[in-house]
């Protein structure tokens, strides 16, 4: 087992970016850490600052303001660390692409490992996706 | 005067999901100015607007905003509809109340969670979201997505609640209801709670009215509005219902209007699916072709408040012009209000007290260099730039005269 492996084995400890989103992605995501689907069972936990995180959830269409801000919060994360973009704004611009103050998607700004699509994807989803990626990488 | 000290509050903090960034200007304990910062989530949709045709700016307008992504599709089927004088079938007009009014309980369900987590009442957090995933449930069976439910058209619904669907709903606002007796409880006899939100963040009337608040903001303090009353649109005046208001203007009256609201929710939808019980199925869409040349506003009452859409058309198949503005534009406005002298563990449920909504709010114009990116002008710049210009003409005018 390397190193990364190792760190990715146990607890995975979630920072979330919420770009310029219509917001639901983000509840979602609250979602999955309320009673129904209830994260923290395994040990994953939201985190108030990046530099304790090992997971970027990375939502929304990324916009000007967002731009600079993302990449800033990118290079002060310990690495590894894996980067995750959630729906369709996060994997492509969705709906938001053609906007005037687009400046993303996510990929083009900051290498990412995972795409969970979806309108807002379903918690069921969004964790799904990062346990096949923690598998995968653990 | 004491010395200032600047607390910042985001842009991407853990205790908000959405990006913003408020700066409290303190002096000690006490609050003494706050300013805002937003468009870390602005995204262009007036003018993406006018690149889709009306069909497809439903999708988009329901994505101002997660929460509300019933509010903005029917401020817009109004203001479509007005333009092109439609008036839609009963049946129709019964499902967008049910929609809009089961939003109007999943909303004020994720208020009531957030507010006890700004309190440090973690417990009513999970039991707020816990009890909002029967709604969504609900929303999943109608429509077929948890959010974004894509149930408006210009003319109707896009698909009908069949009856087969109706006991469900039914036995969910019974199940609810007691739900909301248990909630309503924990939060109205808790003598926590009433310390940390009696007398907190006290709005007054005159306050409200001078900042144009609207929604249970303004009710809370006694300015009795509510658009489903005033400008009765959809099913609202086909059925009983009666708009709560509260007179204290504080956090505990804004949590008390949003927890009684949500029995008259209730009651809305349990009279809208007897009545769709007793017709016909089907009938929901009228088949709309043109849009004619004109202007149309279009008003809904949002969880939040009054949502408003301005539609421009020229007769061709998407907007010319598509403006918005969404209750919290208004609202935000009065944290000058109600944050200033608070201290700062009470300023921030004052914040939250509105159920301020940024993805909607967002309005910014700035302009950049193309080539280098870099900020050159922000909006009050631009502003004064136009003022001069004005001002420069007239002068000229008057000189030819
Ligand atoms: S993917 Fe859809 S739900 Fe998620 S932020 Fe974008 S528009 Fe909203």
């Amino acid at each position: 087992m390397g190193f990364k492996e190792f760190c990715f084995r146990k607890s995975l400890w979630v920072f979330h970016f919420g770009g310029a989103s219509c917001n639901n992605c983000d509840i979602e995501i609250i979602d999955c850490l309320t009673p129904r689907h209830d994260l923290e069972r395994f040990g994953i936990l939201l985190v108030g600052s990046i530099r304790h995180a090992d997971v970027l959830l990375v939502n929304g269409s990324i916009n000007r303001r967002d731009k600079d801000r993302l990449l800033e919060l990118y290079n002060q994360a310990p690495k590894p660390l894996l980067v995750v973009a959630i729906g369709a704004c996060g994997c492509t611009g969705g709906i938001f692409a053609e906007g005037n103050t687009f400046a993303g998607p996510v990929d083009k700004i900051i290498p990412v490992d995972a795409y969970i699509p979806g309108c807002p994807p379903k918690p069921e989803a969004i964790i799904a996706g990062i346990v096949k990626l923690a598998g995968k990488k653990g | 005067m004491g010395r200032k000290t600047l607390i910042p509050i985001g842009p991407y903090h853990p205790l908000q999901e959405e990006p913003e960034l408020f700066k409290l200007y303190c002096d000690g304990e006490i609050v003494t100015d706050i300013k805002w910062e937003t468009g870390y989530n602005h995204r262009g949709i007036e003018k993406l607007s006018e690149s889709k045709t009306y069909d497809q700016v439903f999708f988009l307008v329901e994505r101002i905003c997660g929460i509300c992504s019933t509010s903005h599709p029917f401020a817009f089927a109004n203001a479509v509809e007005e333009i092109a004088g439609i008036e839609i079938t009963d049946r129709a007009k019964y499902i967008r109340s049910v929609i809009g009014e089961l939003e109007r309980i999943h909303s004020h369900l994720l208020w009531v969670g957030l507010a006890g987590h700004f309190l440090g009442y973690n417990t009513v957090f999970m039991w707020a979201w816990k009890y909002r995933e029967p709604v969504l449930d609900l929303f999943e069976m109608i429509t077929g997505n948890r959010n974004s439910y894509a149930m408006f058209k210009v003319g109707g619904v896009r698909r009908d609640i069949e009856n087969q669907k109706i006991p469900a709903i039914r036995k969910e606002m019974s199940v609810m209801r007691k739900k909301l007796d248990l909630l309503t409880g924990a939060v109205m006899d808790d003598p926590v709670i009433h310390a940390r939100t009696k007398g907190v963040g006290v709005l007054t009337q005159q306050d409200i009215i001078d900042y144009a608040a609207v929604g249970p903001t303004a009710r809370a303090s006694g300015v009795d509005i509510d658009v489903r009353r005033d400008d009765p649109y959809a099913a609202y005046p086909l059925v009983n219902w009666k708009v709560i208001t509260a007179q204290a203007g504080d956090v505990f009256a804004k949590a008390e209007v949003r927890l009684l609201e949500m029995y008259e929710s209730a009651s809305i939808i349990e009279q809208c699916i007897d009545a769709l019980e007793k017709m016909e199925e089907g009938n929901v869409a009228l088949k709309i072709n043109d849009i004619p040349e004109g202007i149309g506003t279009g008003r809904a009452e949002a969880p939040r408040g009054e949502v408003f859409h301005f539609v421009v058309s020229d007769g061709s198949n998407s907007p010319a012009r598509h403006k918005i503005r969404a209750p919290s534009y208004t609202n935000i406005a009065t944290f000058k209000k109600s944050c200033i002298g608070q201290t700062i563990s009470d300023a921030t449920i004052s914040l939250a007290a509105v159920d301020p909504c940024y993805c909607c709010t967002e309005r910014m114009a700035a302009a950049y260099d193309a080539s280098t990116g870099e900020k050159i002008l922000n909006a009050n710049e631009l502003i004064n730039l136009s003022l001069k210009r004005t001002s420069e003409i007239r002068k000229s005018d008057a000189g030819h005269e």
